[in-house]
Parts: structure tokens; C-alpha cells; sequence
């Protein structure tokens, strides 16, 4: 009787032991898939030409694979949200974790979530509708469809992330540093923004970081907004994304187009990677500080 | 000199981090309004009877959403019901199983690597694996799959968070009377975190009904009507793909914010449910 | 000995629990007054009303006045922030800052506009030599506070409280949460410290009165019950609830 329960506990284990490898099973093969279908395009085109090649024609009838423009778009886009953003969500986080009334902080919070569940193809129509024309009437552009209606869609939708993660951060100061700062003659103002924000500042710091990573994988709402030409960026031309680049050829492609298109990916896989690699080091610096 | 002022300085600076602080909140607010205002007053007047419940025509040259909206259904239950025994299980193996802090350090890695990769690459991966490597093709399941690896995380967390609430005298009681590992689970354990899988659930349906990215090129864009089984392992297009097709490539703007306001009367729905469940919960335990 | 705070029928009031009582005192300039009594008396309420960081709690009501010098610190006119540079704060448990040494003690006269790195260096010096800790960090004031033991970020406190030239300095249980040797250390301090500064000290630590304070007021629920010379208070007493308290009947 023992025995046959101590195999079935065994067993039982060795179950959940399996889910539990899962995750780490997804990840080995998300990443070997990416490096697999990646590296034989690199290879032939050459890494140098690919990663640095301004001339992206891939149906042209002398293909040239160089992912240069995407690469500073996608640098580019993810900046120019960060700076629209970055400054919106912080002080919008320090209002509501120091300034809000509990009633105002609750019904924003709400608003906040509420920006963090919109699907991103909402955002994309609302963007093609409204500030893609808008773009084109105040700036007197041919076409509104930009890499500027692109950041300021990013900018967006990077908010709830980062007004979020700053918000905890915020919240976890110890209220005895607010009360020194008091103490000495500072106002509550002063003591937000030169005790309690540099307290948050892994928190916040992560927060910013959460924002890139989001805004340099976001493919749906871009690719609505952006228009979708192979042009080195600028700001108001129609560019494309390391995302939008693998989306918008991938269902026509073959060849050694197709597996550039892979390698495109693994390009951006990479830039996440470290960038997710900069969270977890900022998420661990928070815990300990 | 205790009836002055502060100096011009930091009143400046004081006035200006406040203005700052209200013109910033107040413009997120009004983002927010606005979106949902926007989305709404163009989108509700689209919505007809006759758009939820038809298939599209092209000899009547008629939009109607009912295979989306199917589709989508078919995905959140197979999506689920794949997600849930997979996390969960994970979840129990790093609360109640794993002793190597080393193991556990790796798992959760793996999972907040998984949660911050961006949706086309999911969507690469999957059509590469779960299409053509597995056979499966354009498929409503490969679909499914794809993003059963995409919300693995979340299950996990919620359910983790749960778990790590059952009290450890909960199982050293039922230890005490002789239960074995798995019965306490399945007796003690499961019941207690009822309300993080149930949060997880929540949570992950709103990301499935969200997302797009990852489900073009696994699972399609086809608008067939068709059942369950037959849906799972045909292409078909969810409400959010079939949103982009119609705005992006057809210029079909009245269906598309028929499409994106269902879409956001959802995302409430699915906030309000959140919202209401945690609380619900956090009620019980507190008893 | 001139009173430099003279409080009259002071009440406060935590929404409908009244946690001061007509508290009449004055506190007599350059001298170190005690506060003591037991849990829950009021001393640290009444500690915290006299620089007005008790503003920050809702639902508190004050009557009565307060009078620093000879300015009514309630009046609408005053100045907090410059209330609360002249009437500085140490708290139970030192809570410096998450910066170096050096931005803890020049936070202070950085937010009362002074700049320039001469003038805050030399500010910093003078600050951590009146604290008696000048020479435990002079060489590694770019460090974390938060790296220093105990007592020696209590002494930081001190000396960023001193760094913005208050003329009293309120201390609320300064010691209690560190070990004796700190403890006396500090006490060596506040007895130093009483030529320049006014000092009011909240302490549980009977011993420690009688030690350091040259005046004592003993407070029991909400009330003022004796207030004299320290000597005086302890070796013959007034009142009974004193007599009681300091012989150990209670609290």
C-alpha cells in the first residue's frame, strides 16, 4: 500500500514538474526558432550590409536587405514616445500617489487601467482617423500617415505602464523620509520631487524601461498610423518599424526575402532581450534600495 | 520675518511642479475620455442586429461580424482551457514542490522573459512551430497555442500570488492528519487560491481579446461560419484582426468602429469584472 | 531665563478624542526641557504641535495658542516652512535620508536657497562637528546614510537638523530605539548642544530626564499635570500622579 502511494506522490511531482519547466521550455524555444530561422539570411546577405544597409528593396528586381532605416525608426519611434510620455506619466504619477484626493485617485486609476486594456488596433483606427489627417492639416503634409503619428500613438499607449509601475514605487517611500524633509522646512511639493522621487528612483527607473519595451514591440497600432515605406526616418514621412517590417511583407513573402524577415525578428528578439535584462536589473536594484 | 514668504524661487518652483502635476493628470483623463468617447459615438450607431449575426456577403456586399465574433469565442475557450491546468500547475509546482532556489530563479525568469516579449514575434514563432512545423496550418488552434505561451505568465502570477496568501497551517494541519502531498493540494491548496485563478482568468481574457499581432499569421483572416471543432482547426479571423482588415485594407470604417466599440465595451466589462472579483476576494479572505 | 515658546490652554482635538488638554507652559530659552509621562499622554502630540507637523494629519482641530517669540505660530501669516527651519525635529528612529552624508545634512540649507559649493561644504563641516561625528565621516561623506550604524545616523540627523540654524531643536525620543552607548553619546551631545540651542526632549527615560534636563514637565492623559525645575520635580514632587508616576507606580 505504501509503496504504490509513494509512487503515485512521485509521480504527481514529476508532473508538476513539467509544468513547471514549461515556461522555461517556451522561452529555449521561441529563442532557438528565432536564431534558426534568423542567421542563414544574415549569413548570405552579410551582417555588415544587413544591419547597416540603407537600401531596403526587397521585391526589387536587385533585392538589397539593409535594415538600417528600421532600426533608426524603431530607435527612433520608442525615443520620441519615451520623451512625449515619460514626462506625462511621471507627473501624472506623482499627482496621483501624493496629490490625489482617494476618491480622484481611485477613479483614475481606473482610467488608467481602463488605457492599459484598449486593444491596440483601437488605437491604430482611432489614430488613422483622428491624428493622421490631424497631422496632415496642421503640419501641411501630403499624408499624415508619419513616424510623428506613430510616437504620439506609442507615447500613449506606453502611459498606463508607466504611470502604473511609477505609482507603486511612489507609494513604497517610507513616509519617514517625507516627514524629515517636512521637518526642515520643506513644503510638500519640495518634498515630492527632491525626497520622494529620487527615493522611487529604481521604481521609476523601471517604469521607463517597461515603456521602451513596449514601445519598441508594438506592430498593430503603428503599422495604422505610419504608412509604411522602407525610408530612413523622418518625422513626418511615411517609415517603417523593425514590427511593422515583419508584418506587413511576411504573408507575400518567399525566399531569401522571407528569411530576412526572420532575421528581422531576431534583431528585434535581441534589442528586447537587453532591454528586458536593463528591467530586471533596475527591478532588483528597487527591492534591495 | 516668520510673516514672509517663501522666496520667489521656490515658490516658482513649487508653482510650476503643480501645474505640471494637474495639466498632466487632467490631459491623461481627458485622453482617456476622449478615446472612449470617440470610439463609442462612432462605433454604437454601426451596430446592428443584422451586423452581429450575419457573415459577410460579397454578392450583397453585406458586413457582418458573426464568424469574428464566433472565432473569437472559440479562441478564449480553447485558449483557457489549455492555459489554466499548464499555469496553475506551474504555479503549484513553484510554491508547493520546488525546494532549488536555483530552479525557482530560473522558472520566474523564464516567465518574465515570456512576458515581455512583443506579440509579433509570438506570432512568428507560432506560425513557424505551431503551422508549419506541427502541421497544424492557419489554424484557430495554433492560434490558441500561441497564445496560451503568451498568457502563461499571467496565470502564473495570479495564481502564485494566491497561493503564497493560503496560510502554511492550512497544510501542515491536513499533513498532520496524514494526507498526502497531492490530496492537501487538491483539498487545501487549490480551493485557497480559487480567487487568483479566477483573477488570472479575467485578466488573460482581456489580453486575448485584445490582441492581433500575434494572430495574423497564425491564425488568419478567413470570415467562415463555422462550429467549434471545425473553427479550431480552420483559419478565421477574431474581432481584432477582422477590425484591422476592414479598416487597413478595406477602408470598411463604419464596421471597423462597430467592431472597435464592442471591442471597448469589453475592455470595461473586463476591468469592472476584475475589479469586482478582487474586491470580492479580498473581502472573504479578510474574514 | 526668557521664555523663547510661551504655550497657552492648548487643546487638540483627533477628530472627537481630545489628546491635549489646556496644556499651559513655558519653555525657557537655552535650557533642556523634558517631556515625559506615559504611553499615550499626549508629550509627543504636544511635541509635534509646537513646529506644526501635526498640520499634516486630517481631522485635527487646535485651540488655544502657541507662541514662538512673538509670533502666534497658528496665524495664518506665518511662514511654515521658515516655522519649522527655526524650530527643528529629530525623530525616534533616525530616518536620514536614501543620499550621501554630505546631501543629507546640505538638504536642508539647500532648500532654504543656499548654493554654492563653498558655502554648503563649510555649512556640512560646522553641521557634523556640532554632532559630534565630524570625524567618524569626514572621509567618506559621498557615502550612503543609510550605510552608517544606528546612533550614528541618529548624530546625522542631529547635524542636518543643525545644519539650518534652528533656535530649538524638538526631539522626540531621540534614544530609545538605539543601544546605551549611542545613547549616552547623544546625551553628551544635547548637554553640548544647550549653549546654542533651545531643546525640548520627549523621553520614556526617567534616568535620562534627570540626566540631561534642567526643567521636566510630566504629562498624564492629555494634561499638564507638573511642570518645574528637574531637580525639584523628582526629589519632591507636588502632585500625587507625579509622585505616583516617578516612583514607578505606573506606566
Amino acid at each position: 500500500m505504501k509503496g504504490n502511494k509513494k509512487t503515485f506522490e512521485t509521480a504527481v511531482h514529476g508532473v508538476f514538474l513539467i509544468l513547471g519547466l514549461v515556461t522555461v521550455c517556451c522561452v529555449l524555444l521561441i529563442t532557438v526558432y528565432l536564431i534558426i530561422s534568423g542567421i542563414p539570411a544574415m549569413h548570405e546577405i552579410g551582417l555588415i550590409e544587413f544591419l547597416f544597409g540603407t537600401t531596403w528593396a526587397s521585391t526589387a528586381a536587385e533585392p538589397s536587405y539593409g535594415i538600417l532605416p528600421f532600426i533608426l525608426t524603431s530607435v527612433y519611434g520608442t525615443a520620441g514616445a519615451i520623451v512625449i510620455g515619460v514626462p506625462i506619466g511621471f507627473m501624472t504619477a506623482v499627482y496621483l500617489a501624493k496629490v490625489a484626493p482617494p476618491k480622484v485617485k481611485t477613479l483614475m486609476e481606473s482610467a488608467v487601467s481602463l488605457l492599459a486594456g484598449i486593444p491596440s488596433v483601437v488605437y491604430g483606427l482611432v489614430g488613422m482617423l483622428v491624428l493622421v489627417p490631424g497631422i496632415r492639416k496642421m503640419f501641411h503634409v501630403p499624408d499624415g500617415a508619419s513616424l510623428l503619428a506613430a510616437i504620439i500613438v506609442l507615447a500613449i499607449m506606453i502611459l498606463p505602464s508607466i504611470i502604473k509601475v511609477s505609482v507603486t514605487a511612489l507609494e513604497a517611500v517610507p513616509k519617514e523620509y517625507e516627514d524629515a524633509s517636512l521637518a526642515l522646512g520643506a513644503t510638500p511639493v519640495e518634498t515630492y520631487f527632491k525626497v520622494s522621487v529620487p527615493a522611487a528612483k529604481s521604481g521609476i527607473a523601471a517604469a521607463v524601461v517597461l515603456g521602451v519595451g513596449r514601445a519598441i514591440g508594438e506592430a498593430m497600432a503603428v503599422m495604422m498610423v505610419s504608412g509604411n515605406a522602407a525610408n530612413m526616418p523622418s518625422l513626418f514621412q511615411s517609415v517603417r518599424f523593425l514590427t511593422t517590417a515583419v508584418a506587413s511583407e511576411m504573408s507575400y513573402s518567399g525566399g531569401l526575402q522571407r528569411e530576412a524577415l526572420f532575421s528581422i525578428a531576431l534583431v528585434l528578439f535581441l534589442f528586447i532581450m537587453l532591454i528586458n535584462a536593463t528591467l530586471h536589473f533596475f527591478l532588483k536594484r528597487n527591492k534591495e534600495g | 520675518m516668520l510673516n514672509g514668504k517663501l522666496s520667489r524661487k521656490r515658490r516658482g518652483y513649487i508653482g510650476l511642479m503643480r501645474a505640471l502635476m494637474y495639466a498632466f493628470a487632467a490631459l491623461t483623463c481627458a485622453l482617456v475620455l476622449f478615446l472612449i468617447a470617440y470610439v463609442l459615438v462612432k462605433g454604437v450607431p454601426n451596430i446592428s442586429w443584422e451586423l452581429l449575426s450575419t457573415s459577410p456577403s460579397y454578392l450583397t456586399e453585406r458586413i457582418g461580424i458573426l464568424p469574428d465574433i464566433l472565432n473569437t469565442v472559440y479562441i478564449v475557450i480553447a485558449t483557457l482551457l489549455i492555459v489554466l491546468p499548464l499555469g496553475v500547475g506551474a504555479a503549484i509546482y513553484l510554491t508547493e514542490y520546488a525546494k532549488n532556489k536555483r530552479v525557482v530563479a530560473v522558472i520566474e525568469y523564464a516567465a518574465e522573459t515570456l512576458s515581455g516579449i512583443p506579440s509579433i514575434i509570438y506570432g512568428l514563432v507560432g506560425m513557424l512551430f505551431f503551422c508549419q512545423f506541427l502541421g497544424m496550418q492557419t489554424s484557430l488552434l495554433a492560434g490558441a497555442l500561441t497564445l496560451v505561451i503568451m498568457n502563461l505568465p499571467t496565470i502564473m502570477r495570479t495564481t502564485q500570488e494566491s497561493l503564497k496568501t493560503v496560510p502554511q497551517s492550512y497544510r501542515e494541519g491536513a499533513f498532520g492528519l496524514g494526507a498526502g502531498k497531492w490530496r492537501v493540494i487538491r483539498t487545501v491548496v487549490l480551493p485557497g487560491c480559487v480567487d487568483g485563478i479566477i483573477t488570472g482568468c479575467i485578466l488573460s481574457v482581456g489580453r486575448i481579446l485584445g490582441e492581433s499581432a500575434a494572430l495574423l499569421f497564425t491564425a488568419g483572416f478567413a470570415h467562415a461560419l463555422n462550429g467549434i471543432f471545425e473553427g479550431l482547426t480552420s483559419a478565421g479571423a477574431t474581432l481584432t484582426v477582422a477590425l484591422y482588415v476592414y479598416a487597413k485594407e478595406q477602408g470598411e470604417f463604419g464596421a471597423a468602429f462597430a467592431i472597435a466599440a464592442i471591442l471597448m465595451g469589453l475592455t470595461l466589462v473586463i476591468n469592472l469584472a476584475a475589479a469586482l472579483t478582487q474586491r470580492y476576494f479580498r473581502r472573504k479572505k479578510a474574514l | 531665563m526668557s521664555s523663547i515658546i510661551t504655550i497657552d490652554k492648548l487643546c487638540l482635538w483627533y477628530g472627537s478624542q481630545q489628546a491635549l488638554k489646556n496644556v499651559s507652559i513655558d519653555i525657557p530659552d537655552k535650557s533642556i526641557t523634558a517631556l515625559i509621562g506615559p504611553s499615550g499622554c499626549g508629550k509627543s502630540t504636544f511635541l509635534k504641535t509646537l513646529n506644526r507637523m501635526n498640520d499634516l494629519i486630517p481631522g485635527i482641530r487646535i485651540t488655544g495658542s502657541v507662541k514662538y517669540g512673538e509670533t502666534d505660530i497658528f496665524n495664518f501669516a506665518t511662514d511654515v516652512s521658515e516655522l519649522r527651519r527655526q524650530i527643528g525635529m529629530v525623530f525616534q528612529k533616525p530616518n536620514p535620508f536614501p543620499m550621501s552624508i554630505y546631501d543629507n545634512v546640505a538638504y536642508g540649507p539647500r532648500t532654504h536657497g543656499v548654493k554654492g559649493k563653498a558655502k554648503l561644504d563649510d555649512i556640512v563641516e560646522r553641521s557634523l562637528r556640532d554632532a559630534a561625528i565630524w570625524d567618524e565621516v569626514k572621509d567618506r561623506l559621498k557615502k550612503n546614510a543609510l550605510s552608517l550604524s544606528g546612533g550614528q545616523q541618529q548624530r546625522l540627523c542631529i547635524a542636518r537638523a543643525l545644519a539650518v540654524e534652528p533656535a530649538v531643536l524638538l526631539m522626540d525620543e531621540p534614544t530609545s530605539a538605539l543601544d546605551p552607548i549611542s545613547t549616552s553619546k547623544i546625551e553628551e551631545l544635547a548637554l553640548q548642544l544647550k549653549d546654542k540651542y533651545t531643546i525640548i526632549i520627549v523621553t520614556h527615560n526617567m534616568q535620562q530626564a534627570v540626566r540631561i534636563s534642567d526643567n521636566t514637565a510630566f504629562f498624564l492623559l492629555g494634561e499638564l499635570v507638573e511642570y518645574g525645575a528637574t531637580e525639584k520635580l523628582f526629589s519632591q514632587p507636588v502632585d500625587k500622579r507625579t509622585e505616583d508616576y516617578i516612583t514607578g507606580r505606573f506606566g
